[in-house]
């Protein structure tokens, strides 16, 4: 960039190629695109079957029932405990495939990139992209990029659009949830909203909390395999957390939903994060974590089968589902009172004092 | 966590609960003065469970509720201006002023900052010296020392572009107030916990003795405010009206005293107008003379500006005890979470959204709780 011919003061009116950061070039569709293409985003994807750069993936799929879902991550900072944007960005959608009862198969992979990224950056999330994808299993197999002006987005969005196979054997849907159902938790809530929010804010205290984002295939999985007929619903509890999704599961289900508030398993650094900040963990996000409402008789076994995966290890009965209250969340508390879970009219407001 | 799992026991609280029952001999009423502590007790149902032997009425102590609408005004005008920004707690952002909220302002360009301390906005002033930074401080005293910090440091370090809009109140003027009031129901306070913190008890002292009134300083979780309760009903049923410290483990009788000095350096009691209350005498805290360069009100000009209150609101009977959210003919209807007429209804220590969060709703469809 700072070429020219010494001494002259002249400088080589060429566009330097040479960059650390993205530029609106990269967005053109000319070389700089190309390079992009090549250098930063085709190499994480390897074996992903990205490299037929055609206008659009061909697929060619087996008979029967397909998932389709699409989701758009936008998170500050890009990289946070536990995990960055990229795998986010394959967990969110794999995950909400998972929860319809479908194995995530492929995935349409689109970036938005601000102008000014640091390609450094842009290689860490899109590695860590690959790796998630490989690590559940799917497939990137189209993808489009586009540059945006600084300060017209957030580092980079990306969104990302999955299908997955259907068994006909295994129909999860919040339809299907009756009273007297077990409500279980894969694991421990609010890991994945307290991390980022500890990562973006300068709190001024020191915690521990890593993010929970994590593929949930395996756990769906087993359940299928366990008791395919016995699970009724499952739900990942992201934004809003597990109190939100209880709601609207709780709702379109026209039933009502009994929590033991001792039972409703919370990390020790959430639970003092959330009592700092004066916010329920019950409404903190989690990106890794499934709530599964199941036929009572088949809780025992529900909950061994997630238990036999190192991602369900906390797995714990939290509730059931009743046929009172129809459509509300009431949480039963450690003195024995009652009160209802609803929900939340925006975000959670940190507190004053 | 230490200290806090033992007052959330719930085999502690359901003893506590039997003890009040056996020693109140009528039905005793007790204000709560902090809205923590009225979280607490909706969110735990404690004020159901002590149903016959206590009626738990919800004091003023809502920092965020008190904040005079004019202040959240003056905080909107300084947010539109240019070469502003305006730094403040999370909770204040959803407050309606008389032209929208702070998070609407934001929306439309204003710049707004929700920062977790004073200091965080000191050091924004610091980073931006081309932009005047102004912290919005509210609060009691348990808010007032990192307050009084921040300007101390803004002076010692010569940050010319930081400035406080300043609303801060304090807590025994208003329960004198309270006391005065015409139809006063109150016959015992729990104080405050963290406001004794740092200011100790001993300017409760006189109200106790002068009012015949109970005082208990009291901690948030569920076996704090039980106790707190067991105590007060036992000096009610015995006739005695002292202060008493139920949450030794935080308070002593002198509180904080560097804190306190502080506060004293660089703030002075002034008269100070609450929201739905109105004027109380010396009941709030203004910058000293030699501080005055970082009061916003006068770097500003915003001194003029007086609106009225919407008048549905009866924010001020909710604030005094005298109207329970729920009995309030705008609850659920005109004033929600998402419309708030209101700061009680906002502030996570607000009475109303205590009612809203904890499910409290007007004739709740089907509920069987």
């Amino acid at each position: 960039m700072t070429g020219g011919v010494p001494g002259t003061g002249l400088a080589c009116p060429i566009v330097a190629c040479a960059t650390d950061v993205v530029q609106l070039g990269h967005g053109s569709g000319g070389k700089l695109s190309a390079d992009l293409l090549r250098e930063h985003i085709l190499p994480h994807l390897a074996g992903q079957n990205a490299a037929a750069l055609t206008d659009a993936a061909v697929l060619p799929l087996e008979a029967g029932s397909w998932a389709f879902s699409t989701d758009t991550h936008v998170v500050a900072p890009l990289e946070f405990p536990g995990g960055d944007i990229g795998a986010l960005s394959v967990h969110g959608t794999c995950n909400d495939l998972a929860m319809m009862g479908a194995r995530p198969a492929c995935l349409a992979v689109g970036l938005v990139l601000e102008e000014g990224l640091p390609l450094a950056l842009l290689d860490r999330v899109l590695e860590s992209l690959g790796a998630a994808a490989r690590g559940a299993g799917v497939r990137v197999v189209t993808g489009d990029t586009k540059v945006v002006e600084r300060g017209k987005a957030d580092g980079m969005f990306i969104t990302t659009t999955g299908i997955g196979r259907l068994d006909a054997g295994f129909a999860p849907a919040p339809a299907r949830i009756g009273a007297g159902d077990a409500v279980l938790v894969s694991g421990p809530i609010g890991r994945h909203g307290v991390a980022v929010m500890a990562a973006r804010e300068q709190l001024g205290f020191e915690t521990d909390v890593v993010s929970d984002s994590a593929d949930l295939w395996p756990l769906v999985e087993r359940l299928r395999t366990a008791c395919p007929d016995a699970v009724h619903a499952l739900r990942d509890p992201t934004r809003g957390g597990l109190a939100s999704a209880l709601n609207e599961l709780a709702a379109s289900a026209r039933v009502g939903v009994e929590l033991e508030e001792r039972a409703i398993p919370v990390p020790g650094g959430v639970a003092g994060v959330c009592e700092m900040l004066g916010l329920d963990p019950l409404y903190v996000a989690n990106e890794g974590v499934l709530v599964a409402f199941v036929a009572e008789r088949w809780a025992g076994v529900a909950l061994e089968a997630i238990r036999s995966h190192p991602l369900g290890a906390g797995a714990v009965r939290i509730g059931g589902a009743v046929a009172a209250h129809p459509g509300l969340v009431t949480v039963r508390t450690a003195i024995g009172s009652a009160r209802i879970v609803g929900l939340l009219p925006g975000d959670q407001l940190p507190r004053i004092c | 966590m230490k200290y806090l799992d033992e007052f959330r026991d719930g085999a502690a609280a359901r003893a506590l609960l039997r003890r009040i029952h056996a020693t109140a001999s009528r039905s005793w009423t007790i204000m709560e003065v902090c809205g923590g502590q009225t979280h607490t007790i909706v969110r735990q149902g404690i004020d159901e469970l002590l149903a016959g032997a206590v009626e738990m009425i919800h004091g003023p102590g809502c920092p965020i509720c008190v904040t005079p609408l004019a202040q959240i005004d003056k905080a909107l005008a300084l947010a539109s201006r240019p070469g502003v920004t305006l730094t403040t707690f999370g909770d204040m952002l959803r407050v309606p002023g008389s032209g929208g909220d702070l998070l609407g302002a934001r929306a439309r360009g204003g710049r707004i900052v929700a920062v977790y301390s004073p200091l965080d906005a000191l050091r924004l002033a610091q980073r931006r010296p081309e932009t005047q930074v102004v912290f919005l401080a509210v609060g009691f005293e348990t808010t007032a020392p990192a307050n009084a910090l921040a300007v101390w440091r803004a002076r010692e370090l010569g940050v010319e572009n930081f400035s406080m809009l300043v609303s801060h109140v304090t807590v025994p003027p208003a329960l004198r107030a309270l006391l005065d009031a015409p139809g006063n129901r109150v016959q015992a306070f729990l104080a405050a916990g963290h406001v004794c913190a740092v200011m100790g008890w001993r300017e409760y002292e006189p109200i106790a003795r002068e009012r015949l009134v109970p005082i208990v300083v009291t901690g948030f979780e569920p076996a704090d405010i039980l106790e707190g309760v067991l105590l007060a009903v036992r000096q009610l049923e015995q006739g005695r009206h002292e202060v008493e410290n139920q949450y030794a483990r935080a308070v002593r009788r002198d509180g904080n005293r560097p804190a306190r000095e502080l506060m004293a350096r660089v703030f002075e009691p002034v008269d100070r107008s609450w929201r739905g209350i109105g004027e109380i005498a010396r009941s709030g805290l203004g910058l000293r003379a030699e501080f005055a360069r970082f009061d916003a009100e006068r770097r500003f000009g915003l001194e003029t500006i007086a609106p009225a209150e919407p008048e549905a609101c009866r924010a001020g009977d909710v604030l005094t005890g005298r109207l329970k959210p729920i009995d309030c003919p705008a609850f659920g209807r005109a004033c929600t979470p998402s419309h708030p007429l209101g700061a009680p209804m906002v502030s996570s220590e607000g009475a109303c959204a205590a009612y809203v969060a904890s499910g409290r709703l007007r004739a709740p469809a089907g509920a069987g709780v």
